[in-house]
């Protein structure tokens, strides 16, 4: 409430005089949620993992050309401070059981991507009595990315979704309960 | 030397070990006698003649209908730039074959693999263990009539065909 003593406001305070200071009217926790999210998905690291020739394709995409770390992303060696997992290739029964442990050990909140046909679904290899038909048994996917193998800019596009997907988090909310 | 020449010079050392010599083929190719294989590969290495020092591959071919289990070994030489293939038949209920890899040990791995997917017994190999698919895979998956289990660990080796899923109505909700 203005003071009715006081002199009426002249130049830039008469200009504001009406706007009960409506630079930070927005909510705390959206800010600070925005904030957040901001931050984490412009630093998606992923584990540094390839299974067949889809990795050839995935070392391009970190390559100069495609160039993934313009968006962030930087390959890590271990799954235990890695956002991503990129599940590029051929999974075999014999790697799959190995991948699930990889991805036990990546910390909350992780994404996945599933980057080929092999991976998506087993591929050109469906029929083979060796190779698991599709990531999605062994733990949830969030993007598929189709091709054999996907060229770097359908990649790009894939971690491009992931981040549209991390924008629309509300981080706070999951994970520490703030009321909305 | 050419194919028939070794073949000769192998008959002349082992009789009737070796047998069914066919010239006609891709790679020119005899049978050699199972329990014989090992003093057969010892010749085909230090003859001087023969000199094989290489051994290319080793591969097992299911025949159902026959009843066996070939093995084939592809040998070169690289001191007289000739190469042979040596097949052994095997009996497809009881495939057992002496190992070589006392005489080539790069028959190692290539004996390991031939165990794996057609389940050859090399007697005396050193360390038969499966090499590619998991140890604790049950059967052999190269051979006709090979069955793949419903799942391996829990997963599950069948994927349902998208166009099937979109044929069935969908499942009504529950209210």
């Amino acid at each position: 409430m203005a003071n009715p003593l006081a002199p009426s406001p002249k130049g830039l305070d008469a200009r504001y005089a009406d706007d009960s200071a409506s630079v930070i009217q927005a909510r705390v926790d959206q800010v600070i949620n925005w904030l957040i999210n901001w931050g984490r998905h412009n630093s998606i690291w992923y584990m540094l993992f390839g299974l067949a020739c889809c990795a050839i394709e995935l070392m391009q995409t970190g390559g100069p050309r495609a160039d993934l770390e313009r968006f962030g992303s930087a390959p890590r060696p271990s799954p235990r401070t890695s956002d991503l997992i990129i599940v590029a290739g051929t999974l075999t029964y014999k790697m799959a059981l190995r991948i699930k442990r990889l991805y036990d050990q990546m910390a909350e909140p992780r994404y996945v991507i599933s980057m080929g046909s092999c991976s998506n679904c087993g591929g050109l290899f469906q029929y083979a009595y060796s190779v698991c038909k599709g990531v999605d048994n062994m733990f949830p996917v969030d993007i598929y990315v189709p091709g054999c193998p996907p060229r770097p800019e359908a990649l790009l596009e894939g971690l491009l979704r992931i981040q549209d997907k991390i924008k629309g988090e509300k981080f706070l909310q999951k994970r520490y309960g703030v009321a909305v | 030397m050419n194919a028939q020449d070794i073949f000769n010079r192998l008959v002349e050392k082992h009789g009737d070990a070796v047998s069914d010599f066919r010239a006609g083929d891709l790679d020119p190719c005899c049978f050699v006698q199972p329990w014989s294989w090992p003093e057969v590969a010892r010749t085909l290495r230090d003859d001087p003649q023969l000199r094989f020092d290489f051994l290319d591959c080793v591969t097992g071919v299911d025949w159902p209908d026959k009843g066996q289990i070939h093995v084939v070994f592809h040998l070169f030489s690289y001191v007289h730039k000739h190469a042979f293939v040596v097949k052994a038949a095997l009996d497809r209920a009881d495939p057992v074959l002496p190992s070589v890899v006392p005489v080539w040990s790069v028959a190692n791995w290539q004996e390991r693999e031939c165990y794996d997917l057609l389940g050859v017994i090399f007697e005396g190999h050193p360390d038969l263990r499966r090499v590619l698919l998991p140890p604790d895979w049950e059967g052999y998956p190269l051979r006709k009539d090979y069955e793949e289990s419903d799942d391996y660990h829990g997963i599950p080796t069948t994927r349902p065909v998208p166009l099937e899923l979109l044929k069935s109505p969908p499942a009504a909700k529950p209210s």
